[in-house]
């Protein structure tokens, strides 16, 4: 009987003290800052891919100050360690990522598994779960515009454009860019030179000169660094950035820049985690959604171009235009897309031609 | 006045085991100027850096995982550099090797069986072997300069991963994004502990690891080379080809990062990516240095290699400092290592700056 007494006594020591330590953990947990963590596929710098996700870092920070607890890492390369580096970030406890590369797709799919409770943001991948979204903006739409300015300015009617690698993000730009820049003129020549590197300085600048010794008197790049910019402003050339604004690495070349805005997408993800309602989506906003903006243009830049871009800069944004309606033919001439249709989100997501205009043959 | 540096006519034997310990203690002593320069707390750095990585089984198993390639690699450039052969391009030969078997998990791709893994371990093996090989013969053959030629091959190799994965053996379901099919479960490593990453590659860099101590401390075969690189002359009026030791070399160095390249393809990756190393066959020329060329020195100096990455990684995501800041850290590290290192055996001499020069 005693004993059933100091029993009875002990678990309900233990029942009071168990509810207490939840409860308070529960509080805790409620004022608990939201662990947020980044992974960036290069150092932030100050202009480029993840200098546009770092300045969305930052605008989190500011809308939401210290309700949310930000962390991230830079240069996390794209093979056996990322997935290191997202589970680690999960472990210490971020319950919101943020993968900001295409390379981290497997791995960020294959850690989401193991945290459940974590909710996942990959950028640029296809692969998706029940805690990874995936997002992605419509580049090409500011490529396009790009293109319009770039084919206006242009007096050898030769562009030259450095490109990365041959995967169906770059040629959309590509083909967009060549796109937009026929629209205003038709005898425009697109040549690319493909360096294989998302980061070479060296390299892409040997390749924009290159392109300028071809005759190439506006260059534009689809690389990480500023050093095609540079070189056209020592060249006395024009330069369509990337990425970020680059006019201060070539105030005279810089004409305008088509720019990644991930500042809102980020925003609402914070918020669908905060309000406990995150699920997985698929996002490929653009120019209507505030994802993709131009750069200020350059002084160069005439009144009437300017109007024809801010045209089909709202035809854009608007629905009335699409820079792949047809008729979208190849470089070999064959169509690709007949006249009154236009190009389905699928076969943008895998092209693998270049339009016509483009000069040579996809590598 | 000019610095010079003279070796040593004795090393003490003391100081050789008291290196380490001093650059440990350096690299305290500055890590902690640093950091409470940056206005951390000194001794929490140096905990995340050096000791967090570790406090998890799962981090343990990275900790190891991240040394195997290292290991592997370095181990077989040590045999090389012992013999006087320089072979700069272990990167390139990680690279074909990972091509070689990571092309037979996709030749067989949904007919596997429990052969599939030890085939790519051979072909990878194979894959860096023939790529070594090349290099070593351009040696013999026409004196050219292994230095360059295996450098300057580290680069093809890259090349044509890229056209590989950019071409031919794209994944048909993947939207034309440059990477492989996942392989399937025959043709990944077994995993060792249940949670963890950590898989049958690092047995076999240990295993492979003893096998060349063995090789090297008591084989004929390992003496030659010894000897080829300590005095040329002497095992060249022993008889000793020297041809024989450059090939030798490289095709022992070649095989290792070749199995390194499929270890962690077939290990970690479970794909082939534009990009399967970030950089382990350059990295492995330090680890080789940092062991002193001794097969059970690399196992140390490519875990101390493998925590620093870690530690790098942890100094970012806990203490948020930048990668600007893990990197100097990093570089001091290694700076204070091999400075001691230098300095047990040489001296630093001043002499006077000759007249005409």
């Amino acid at each position: 009987m005693k004993t059933d007494q100091k029993l009875q006594r002990i678990t309900a020591f233990f029942a009071v003290a168990v509810i207490a330590v939840a409860a308070g953990a529960g509080l805790l947990r409620a004022d608990d800052p939201l662990k947020i963590g980044f992974v960036y596929v290069s150092p932030i710098g100050d202009a480029g891919w993840t200098y546009q996700h770092e300045l969305g870092r930052q605008a989190i920070i500011a809308e939401f100050g210290d309700r949310i607890d930000t962390s991230y890492v830079e240069s996390v390369p794209e093979g056996a360690d990322a997935e290191r580096v997202i589970r680690q970030l999960a472990a210490d406890g971020n319950t919101l990522i943020f993968t900001t590369s295409f390379g981290y797709m497997n791995p960020t799919i294959k850690v989401a598994r193991q945290f459940p409770n974590v909710t996942f943001a990959h950028a640029t991948g296809y692969k998706r779960s029940d805690n990874v979204s995936t997002y992605l903006a419509r580049f090409y739409e500011g490529r396009y515009l790009t293109g319009i300015v770039a084919g206006s300015m242009t007096k050898s009617n030769i562009i030259g454009y450095v490109a990365a690698f041959p995967i169906p993000e770059v040629v959309r730009g590509i083909n967009a860019f060549t796109r937009g820049a026929r629209s205003v003129n038709p005898d425009i020549e697109v040549r690319v030179v493909w360096v294989s590197s998302w980061y070479d300085p060296g390299k892409e600048r040997e390749a924009a000169e290159a392109l300028i010794d071809q005759g190439a008197d506006v260059v534009t790049q689809h690389t990480d660094s500023t050093a095609v910019v540079q070189a056209a402003q020592d060249r006395e050339v024009y330069a369509i950035g990337y990425h970020s604004d680059m006019s201060k690495y070539g105030p005279d070349a810089h004409l305008t820049a088509s720019t990644h805005v991930w500042n809102g997408y980020y925003i609402d993800s914070v918020n669908a985690v905060l309000g406990g309602g995150a699920s997985s989506t698929d996002v490929w906003g653009g120019i209507a959604q505030d994802m993709v903006e131009l750069a200020p243009l350059n002084d160069a830049v005439p009144a009437d171009v300017r109007a024809q871009v801010e045209t089909a800069r709202e035809a854009i944004s608007n629905g009335e235009l699409h820079p792949f309606a047809g008729p979208v033919n190849d470089n070999s001439g064959t169509e690709r897309v007949p006249a009154g249709e236009v190009l389905s989100d699928g076969d943008l997501l895998s092209m693998d031609y270049y339009v016509e205009g483009v000069q040579g043959t996809l590598p | 006045m000019l610095l010079r540096l003279e070796p040593r006519q004795t090393s003490s034997k003391w100081m050789q085991y008291a290196t380490p310990l001093i650059a440990a203690a350096l690299t305290v002593i500055t890590g902690v100027i640093l950091f409470t320069a940056l206005g951390r707390d000194p001794f929490l750095a140096l905990y995340t850096f050096f000791v967090r990585p570790l406090t998890s089984v799962y981090g343990i198993g990275e900790w190891a995982i991240k040394a195997t390639p290292l290991l592997l690699c370095a181990v077989g450039l040590s045999v090389g550099f012992r013999g006087n052969v320089w072979n700069i391009g272990a990167e390139g030969q990680l690279t074909m090797g990972a091509i070689c078997g990571g092309g037979v998990a996709l030749a067989f791709w949904g007919n596997e069986g429990i052969w599939l893994l030890p085939l790519m371990l051979i072909a990878g093996a194979a894959g860096g072997l023939a790529w070594g090989a090349i290099p070593a013969i351009l040696k013999n053959r026409f004196n050219a300069n292994e230095i360059l030629t295996s450098l300057m091959l580290t680069y093809v190799a890259i090349q044509f991963l890229g056209y590989l994965v950019h071409g031919p053996w794209r994944d048909p379901d993947g939207f034309n994004f440059p990477e492989t099919r996942l392989f399937n479960d025959y043709g990944l490593m077994p995993v060792l502990v249940e949670g963890t990453r950590l898989h049958a590659g690092v047995i076999l860099a240990v295993i492979v690891t003893i096998i060349v101590w063995i090789f090297m401390s008591r084989t004929f075969q390992g003496f030659k080379v010894q000897v080829a690189g300590q005095a040329p002359a002497a095992a060249a009026y022993a008889g000793y080809s020297q041809k024989g030791v450059v090939l030798l070399s490289f095709l022992v160095s070649g095989a290792l990062a070749g199995l390194a390249g499929i270890s962690e393809v077939s290990g970690t990756i479970g794909q082939l990516q534009p990009v399967v190393s970030p950089g382990y066959g350059f990295a492995a020329i330090i680890v080789a240095f940092l062991g002193r060329l001794h097969p059970f020195g690399i196992v140390l100096a490519s875990l101390l290699m493998s925590l620093m990455y870690l530690g790098g990684e942890s100094l970012q995501i806990n203490l948020n400092l930048p990668l600007a800041v893990t990197g100097v850290f990093q570089g001091l590290l290694l700076f204070f290592v091999l400075g001691s290192e230098v300095l047990v055996r040489y001296r630093i001499k001043l002499t006077a700056t000759p007249k005409e020069a």
